[in-house]
């Protein structure tokens, strides 16, 4: 016993241990368990010495020694990877069983593990249905029958088959559930809304999309659930003034309220407004409230933070600079897609102490605007000017200036600012982290370098489809924390720039170089070695990858999103990735036309985690997509104008993979396929998407681009 | 007070009558016989004395009524007046001064006339002053016509018999004190013209009212006091937030037969009741073409008054009330209607059923009427079993309690998908028009809609009204106040619609 409260206490403080090595032989009472390396997380748990075991193997299994308690603390530090939490309850039947009561979350591949699961795991508390597309009645009359007092938390988002009756059983059953996600559940009813009623202690509702639901359902949850914090009705095109209203006078602990696009007037928003605690109110797209309507209302709210009013069309500056004149407590606004930012809008920004962030991509900014905006505005953390017209680089360069502390900066598509806005940004702004300027094409060269010589701090970089060069990404090799680069469709770059990036961002996690031609195995070679954290590439249309590259990136373990469409691979090179990147979700291979069924054998053995693939042109036959069938997890394929493939084939396939969500074929193969069988593949919760596109043969689809593209900036 | 009494019956109608009929234009609206409607009713009471004290005498039919002050009075209008009453006795010399006078304004009038002509450019462009000559060019012919008709009528003895025959009813004016005193047996006679005169009058001078005279010797001496009807509901509730301080307003009370009585207007002539003064104004048409005129017909105007009205509010007589004035908590009524309206919905036998539920009942016909509307369409249930006609309303009541929820029948949740839609349709087709619902006051006065739809229609009966009357009717009708008090607070149904609502789920 004291044993055990040692080595609790040990792994207590052992915080981010990467390998524990327990000696549970030697009789050393005070064993020294622990070794650390923070980069690989592992946990070793061995028997020191085989041989030992061997000869002892009358007595109890050694690893019923350890308590619950130390196994359990071991599964704490296991959360990150779920792949570390399966192998070690493979490890013995105690380890199993103390995994099986540890886990609080639970995410089926598809309804019908439920049961086997619900049985293994009776102290689930978070069950994830997204990736069931088909839940029945049953399966949820099953969860309410054996997670009684455990479960706080389903989500049905992605789920359908279900109704009110496979919800009243979860609600009336646990005692304890606190969040039901029931987004996109279109067909359900006020019954469904009057079931969730039933759960008296929810504190969380997602009900977006629920476009049957009217004010008699919403009515019965805001008087069944008071305790509701959070509560979304996006789309819910059947709830009006008098249901948002009842929840506003019931529902008093409401912190969070998500009304976009309800047919809602301002008729209710003074209730709304005057719930105590509101933080965040969302008003995206409510096309009933208008100027009068928001100047007639009287109400404040001092505790609300986050205002979200995009697309608000029927609102201007009138009808917002009143709300916000009651709102002094505002943290953050969006305001995207508002028609036209002023003086006056902008000024009415003035009272708001708290301001932090603010949002109005695809706004009209004048430059009177930004400025009034720069002088209203205490000191703002994050602006957002993506795609609005009219910013200049006056108006901008007043902005930075007055907000140095800005830490997130978008200037997507504002296409009139130049290297002059860059210099001011670059020379205030040196703490930004993110920094998204795509399609700024009147920066030059010059100006990309500066951000690499300014912005250390900067995290994620998107400079999309610029003028950027290689000298300027060796700038931006000096951003060291560098975890997000996007870099597609920078026709001036190549191996040397990337190679600079590779020395000087370890901590790379994303990089886009979609249709950026001049990059080539060398470079890509060198990201692989530099950046060992590499999550998603995209190499889509670099027509000069090969497999060496892929060779290379099968050492990126972290890899799980790969895109090389239009690459020059072949199946050997798919078969490394397989191999060495397990984590691999996400595959898009389209157009590489020399990946076939051998490809395909292998990434069927080894990327068991495979979830969306793309296989359009690919000289895959049916064999190589029966083989495919056996992952598990595969929910969304991509197969156009793959040559080899029948309809016998893909029936069976369709039949094999019983976990498909969503199915994209030629639509030739719709009459060819029995109807039982799209029937049945359908019933289980599949989407069929059938497109006539016809078959493109691209000669040198590269030289097109280059040219297309060149065209462009000319 | 007490020559008054000592006077023969028919020589004190007279008095009173010929009172009204001299000099229109002159005549202050303290005239004690005031039909009973709103505006007179204060105007009748401007020396403060209480409603309760006059009203008695009234229904009674006692002569005490005409006050010794009232003989004064008329006298001492009288003597300034510009015009005589017309003579009533055969004497020519009056009756050439009279002609004379008529000729004089003839004159005045063609000179009106005249200066219209002379001036009509400039009258293009001040509609307001051509409107004003023209007012007071007709207001002259008006004038004459009286004057012709009651000149001639000295000489025609025999209509006058006639007229005495068929219409034993009609109040027989006297016009001057003196006069009926010295002569007692012409008076009888010429106040049938004075009578017509004063009809005459009343309808095309500037009078406020037509008068109407409960005489002693009338058929319709035993009626009730008149009171004039709006065939609108009151909002008994909707004055709560009108808070006047204690002693700001006179308070009045009105007696239950007062209140219950169903005519408030009544033909001088043969006794006729009717609710409205337009109904009247119509019936009087059949008794001679001198009513046909478009002077007789129009509706009379109230004389914008001098002084200013003191505010009056009105006491339920129903002791124990909180509508009477002996009540702690004392919440006067705002209008004569809202007095009736209340009376009748509190304080009396709901002898109105609905045919089709059979168990709501009502004392006010328009009440069942506006039930019958809705009767059977219930369709918005509370978990506590009440129905409601509309969705706000029941929002409304489950907003108000703990625990009461909107009912969804179960049961058929198929059915339920179907006519989800519906309702979805329906909410958002009936949204633009009824946004009603913002949780406040704004629901009283939703309860009040179908009020407001019989006021609309109702309408012509309150013209008359004047201005004073109006903007009463119109707080009553719109409680302003109350509406911006409880405009934020959801605790908005006034109590009186929220035991109601309950009574509803009684039944």
């Amino acid at each position: 016993m004291a044993k055990s409260r040692d080595l609790c206490r040990r792994i207590d403080r052992s915080d981010g241990f990467a390998t524990l090595t327990l000696d549970l032989f030697s009789g050393s009472p005070n064993p020294n368990p622990c070794s650390y390396s923070r980069s690989a997380k592992r946990v070793r748990v061995s028997c020191v010495s085989p041989a030992a075991a061997a000869a002892e193997e009358n007595r109890s299994n050694p690893f019923d020694s350890l308590s619950e308690e130390v196994l359990f603390l071991i599964l704490d530090r296991l959360e990150s990877d779920p792949l570390d939490k399966k192998s070690f309850s493979l490890v013995c039947r105690s380890f199993y069983a103390a995994e099986s009561r540890h886990r609080r979350a639970l995410t089926p591949l598809r309804s019908g593990l439920l049961p086997a699961a619900l049985a293994r795991y009776p102290s689930v508390s978070r069950l994830d249905l997204s990736l069931c597309p088909s839940v029945t009645d049953a399966a949820l009359a099953s969860v309410g029958g054996a997670l009684r007092s455990s479960l706080r938390s389903i989500d049905l988002s992605r789920s359908r088959g279900f109704s009110y009756a496979g919800i009243e059983s979860v609600a009336v059953n646990c005692a304890a559930l606190v969040e039901i996600n029931l987004s996109n559940a279109t067909d359900l009813s006020d019954a469904a809304a009057a079931a969730i009623g039933r759960a008296r202690n929810l504190e969380k509702l997602w009900l977006a999309r629920c476009k049957m639901v009217t004010d008699m359902g919403i009515g019965c949850i805001a008087v069944g659930c008071q305790k509701l914090r959070l509560l979304c009705l996006k789309w819910c095109l059947g709830i009006s003034d008098l249901g948002v209203g009842l929840v506003a006078v019931k529902c008093k602990q409401l912190r969070s309220l998500d009304l976009s696009f309800v047919p809602i007037t301002e008729k209710c928003l003074p209730a709304v407004l005057q719930l105590p605690h509101l933080e965040d109110l969302a008003l995206v797209g409510c096309l009933s409230i208008d100027d009068e309507g928001l100047m007639s209302v009287k109400q404040e709210s001092k505790s609300l933070q986050v205002l979200d009013m995009s697309n608000c069309q029927h609102v201007n500056h009138a009808g917002f600079s009143s709300l916000l004149s009651k709102t002094p407590g505002l943290r953050e606004i969006s305001l995207a897609y508002y028609c036209k930012v002023t003086h006056s809008l902008a000024s009415s920004l003035q009272k708001l102490y708290n301001l932090q962030s603010i949002k109005l991509d695809g706004c009209e900014v004048t430059t009177s605007g930004l400025k009034t905006m720069a002088n209203s505005c205490r000191s703002l953390g994050e602006l957002s000017l993506s795609k609005c017209s009219g910013v200049t680089d006056e108006g901008l360069s007043f902005f930075v200036t007055k907000h140095k502390g800005l830490v997130k900066l978008d200037v997507t598509c504002c296409r009139n600012i130049t290297d002059l806005s860059l210099a001011s940004i670059t020379s205030s702004c040196t703490s930004l982290t993110n920094l998204s300027m795509e399609s700024c094409i009147l920066v030059s060269r010059e100006g990309f370098r500066l951000i690499g010589q300014h912005c250390h701090l900067l995290e994620e970089l998107d400079l999309t489809d610029n003028d950027l060069d290689d000298e300027g990404l060796r700038a931006i090799s000096g951003c060291h924390n560098l975890s997000v680069l996007k870099i597609g469709i920078c026709l001036k770059i190549s191996d040397e720039g990337l190679i600079h990036v590779a020395k000087g961002c370890p901590n790379l996690q994303e990089l886009d170089l979609y249709r950026s031609v001049g990059i080539t195995d060398i470079g890509v070679m060198a990201i692989a070695r530099g950046c060992p954290l590499l999550q998603i590439i995209n190499l889509s249309y670099c027509t000069e990858v090969t497999d060496y590259s892929l060779r290379s990136l099968s050492k990126c373990s972290n890899l799980n999103t790969l895109e090389i469409r239009g690459c020059q691979v072949s199946s050997s090179g798919l078969a490394v990735v397989a191999v060495g990147c397990r984590k691999l979700t996400k595959l898009d291979i389209k157009k590489c036309y020399f990946v076939d069924d051998a490809g395909m054998l292998l990434l069927a053995r080894f990327s068991q985690n495979l979830r969306q693939i793309n296989l359009s042109y690919c000289s895959v036959t049916d064999v190589g997509l029966l083989a495919l069938a056996s992952v598990s997890c595969l929910q969304n394929m991509t197969i156009l104008h793959s040559g080899g493939l029948t309809s016998n084939g893909l029936a069976a396939v369709l039949v094999a993979c019983g976990g498909l969500t969503k199915v994209k074929l030629h639509s030739s193969f719709k009459p060819l396929i029995p109807k039982p069988i799209l029937e049945h593949v359908e019933a289980r919760g599949c989407l069929f998407q059938w497109r006539d596109k016809p078959f493109q043969v691209e000669l040198e689809p590269s030289e097109v681009w280059k040219q297309q593209s060149q065209e462009m900036h000319v | 007070m007490v020559p008054e009494r000592r006077r023969p019956p028919e020589a004190s109608s007279k008095s009173s009558c010929s009172m009204m009929s001299e000099s229109p234009r002159n005549r202050k609206p303290d005239l004690p016989f005031a039909p009973f409607d709103s505006t007179n009713l204060w105007c009748g009471d401007r020396h403060g004395r209480s409603f309760l004290e006059f009203s008695p005498p009234l229904v009674t039919q006692s002569s005490g009524l005409f006050g010794p002050d009232r003989e004064t009075k008329s006298k001492k209008q009288h003597e300034p007046s510009p015009v005589d009453d017309p003579v009533m006795d055969w004497n020519p010399r009056l009756m050439l001064s009279n002609l004379s006078f008529l000729e004089q304004k003839i004159h005045q009038v063609q000179d009106i006339v005249r200066s219209i002509i002379s001036h009509e450019d400039q009258f293009l462009d001040q509609a307001n002053e051509l409107a004003a000559q023209q007012q007071l060019v007709t207001a002259d012919l008006t004038y004459i016509i009286i004057q012709l008709i009651s000149t001639a009528g000295t000489l025609l003895p025999d209509i006058k018999n006639a007229l005495l025959s068929t219409n034993p009813a009609v109040g027989r004016p006297g016009s001057n004190q003196k006069q009926h005193e010295i002569l007692p047996v012409e008076v009888a006679k010429a106040s049938q013209y004075d009578s017509l005169v004063k009809d005459l009058n009343s309808c095309g001078g500037n009078e406020d009212e037509l008068i109407k005279c409960s005489n002693n010797s009338g058929v319709d001496a035993s009626e009730p006091i008149p009171i004039e009807d709006h065939d609108t509901k009151d909002n008994d509730d909707g004055m709560d937030g009108e808070n006047l301080p204690p002693g700001s307003y006179e308070v009045l009370q009105l007696e239950e037969e007062e209140i219950l009585a169903p005519h408030t207007h009544f033909c001088l002539i043969c006794g006729k009741g009717f609710k409205r003064d337009a109904n009247l104004r119509m019936h009087m048409r059949g008794h001679g073409d001198e009513y046909k005129s478009p002077a007789a017909l129009a509706k009379p105007s109230k004389e914008a008054s001098i002084e200013p009205q003191p505010l009056r509010r009105y006491s339920c007589p129903f002791v124990g009330c909180k509508r009477n004035k002996e009540h702690k908590k004392f919440q006067p009524l705002k209008t004569i209607l809202c007095v009736k309206n209340h009376y009748k919905r509190s304080h009396c036998d709901k002898s109105y059923t609905c045919s089709r539920c059979r168990t709501k009942k009502f004392s006010i016909i328009a009440d069942l009427k506006t039930h019958e509307k809705h009767c059977g369409r219930d369709k918005w249930i509370c978990s506590c079993g009440t129905t409601f006609s509309r969705k706000d309303k029941l929002f409304g009541h489950v907003a108000l309690f703990q625990g009461h929820a909107p009912a969804i029948p179960m049961d058929d949740a198929k059915v339920l998908v179907t006519s989800d839609k519906a309702q979805v349709s329906e909410a958002s087709s009936g949204m633009p028009g009824n946004m009603g619902y913002n949780f406040s006051g704004n629901t009283s006065l939703d309860a009040q809609s179908p009020d407001i739809k019989g006021v609309d229609d109702g309408h012509g009966c309150f013209s008359p009204m004047t201005l004073d009357a109006c903007n009463i009717w119109g707080l009553a009708e719109f409680p302003h106040s109350a509406y911006e008090v409880s405009e934020s607070t959801f605790s908005f149904l006034a109590t009186g619609s929220c035991s109601s609502i309950q009574r509803n789920g009684e039944n």
